[in-house]
């Protein structure tokens, strides 16, 4: 049986290159909600296999997993420091030091969650107390709330009340049919509360601003929770009148964004139109069953050795 | 919306609407066929000034408000934020399409074309 440290540190490890490989990937646009599940179970099992690597480097070997043997190791990592100089001093220092390292990236994972959070908390704040002086109800989009301004646009601001806001100059660019697609796919998103599945990464690239792969990370999942709603719109609304909603919102107003996002977007609108015109069948429901199985292996793995191994 | 919100939105309507600060007495003469107490609309008008809609500014004896922005420069606020010009896409809101390059529209365009659609912006 391999140590539990080192298989944590290989979990850790091993997420990095999967991570790419599933942004890379392909077939998440068959099936979005099987593959947001798996970019879940990756971020989450990284974050626990990352803190428990740490954690185990310091671990005295104890009945309660990794993280009873570091608190352990801490315990007498302290006893040791106190009693003196020596070769026991210098082990101690390394083995608090690593400690140090696992407790400071543990905060650091949570307190970028509270942050992201919280700055989503603020922002909407605003956003409503402004749409409450602001917009008004219209026949045209029942259920939405209308904001006067000739650049179109179409939103929801997700929330315990969510709103689905549509401009004027999308009220002009859509016909009948097309609005009703957008508040179809606008609805998924509210219903489904979207937002919180992507919370998670817009954290980690607040934990990591520098890491390529988080960034990629976020923009694949906000993909594929763009591409789950437009599935959900799909039930109610005819693939054609969804897709050319799309080309008409996407080539409005063009050039209106600063060049740096225009990449991702191209790439991102192409996916979501390609897919609506030239549909592919979902996975198979046992694929669907072998990711699902996968996700929570990635995540019980790391959670088993935290807490139950020697 | 609430009794509060719809308040607070005919109140800066009125604010936004006029040239000058307004008493509380003012506005509610403007808002004279919704009978509201002296008292309610000076506790509205606090709360838009609070919340940073409103500025007051001392007349005598009396406070004189008007509206910290005009309407349009809210307008844009809003719209800037839900088209998102920072190009970080943020988890406050869901918005339905991205904007696109001009070249990328081009393409767009002639895709909607191909479709046997008219664009029509």
């Amino acid at each position: 049986m391999f140590p539990p440290v080192l298989v944590l540190a290989a979990v850790a490890v091993g997420i990095v290159p999967g991570a790419a490989i599933l942004a890379s990937a392909r077939w998440p646009y068959r099936s979005p909600a099987a593959a947001i599940l798996l970019w879940q179970a990756l971020g989450l099992s990284w974050g626990l296999a990352a803190v428990g690597a740490l954690a185990g480097l310091g671990a005295v070997p104890g009945r309660y997993g990794v993280a009873g043997g570091a608190l352990s190791g801490a315990s007498r990592a302290l006893r040791d420091a106190a009693v003196g100089f020596g070769a026991g001093a210098v082990g101690a220092a390394a083995r608090l030091a690593v400690l140090a390292a696992s407790a400071a990236l543990l905060a650091l994972l949570c307190w970028v969650l509270v942050a992201a959070s919280a700055t989503v908390i603020v922002a909407r704040r605003r956003h409503r107390a402004l749409l409450s002086l602001l917009a008004h109800g219209d026949p045209k989009v029942p259920g939405a709330l209308v904001v006067d301004h000739p650049v179109a646009a179409a939103y929801c601001v997700p929330g315990l009340r969510s709103q689905i806001v549509i401009s004027a100059g999308t009220l002009n660019l859509l016909d009948q049919a097309e609005l009703a697609a957008v508040l179809a796919h606008e609805r998924a998103h509210v219903r489904a509360r979207h937002d919180l599945v992507l919370l998670p990464f817009c954290a980690l690239t607040r934990a990591f601003p520098r890491a390529r792969l988080v960034r990629r990370a976020r923009a694949t999942v906000a993909l594929l929770v763009e591409m789950l709603a437009d599935d959900q719109a799909l039930r109610q609304r005819p693939a054609r009148e969804l897709a050319t909603a799309l080309l008409r919102v996407g080539a409005s107003g063009a050039g209106q964004a600063p060049s740096g996002a225009l990449a991702a977007a191209d790439d991102e609108m192409v996916a979501r139109v390609t897919r609506l015109l030239t549909p592919q069948a979902h996975l198979s429901v046992p694929t669907q069953v072998l990711i699902c199985s996968a996700a929570a292996v990635l995540v019980a793995v790391p959670v088993t050795l935290l807490l139950f191994s020697p | 919306m609430n009794r509060l919100g719809e308040l607070e939105r005919a109140i800066m309507d009125v604010l936004w609407d006029s040239t000058e600060p307004l008493t509380v007495r003012q506005v509610g003469l403007r808002l004279a066929n919704r009978d509201l107490a002296h008292t309610t609309v000076m506790t509205v008008l606090d709360r838009l000034a609070k919340k940073g809609f409103a500025r007051r500014q001392r007349d005598g004896r009396a406070w004189r408000y008007q509206a910290a922005a005009d309407r349009e420069a809210y307008v844009t606020e809003l719209m800037l934020h839900a088209l998102d010009q920072t190009g970080d896409r943020s988890a406050a809101l869901a918005s339905f399409a991205r904007r696109v390059s001009d070249s990328e529209a081009q393409v767009l365009r002639s895709a909607l074309e191909s479709l046997g659609e008219i664009p029509r912006d």
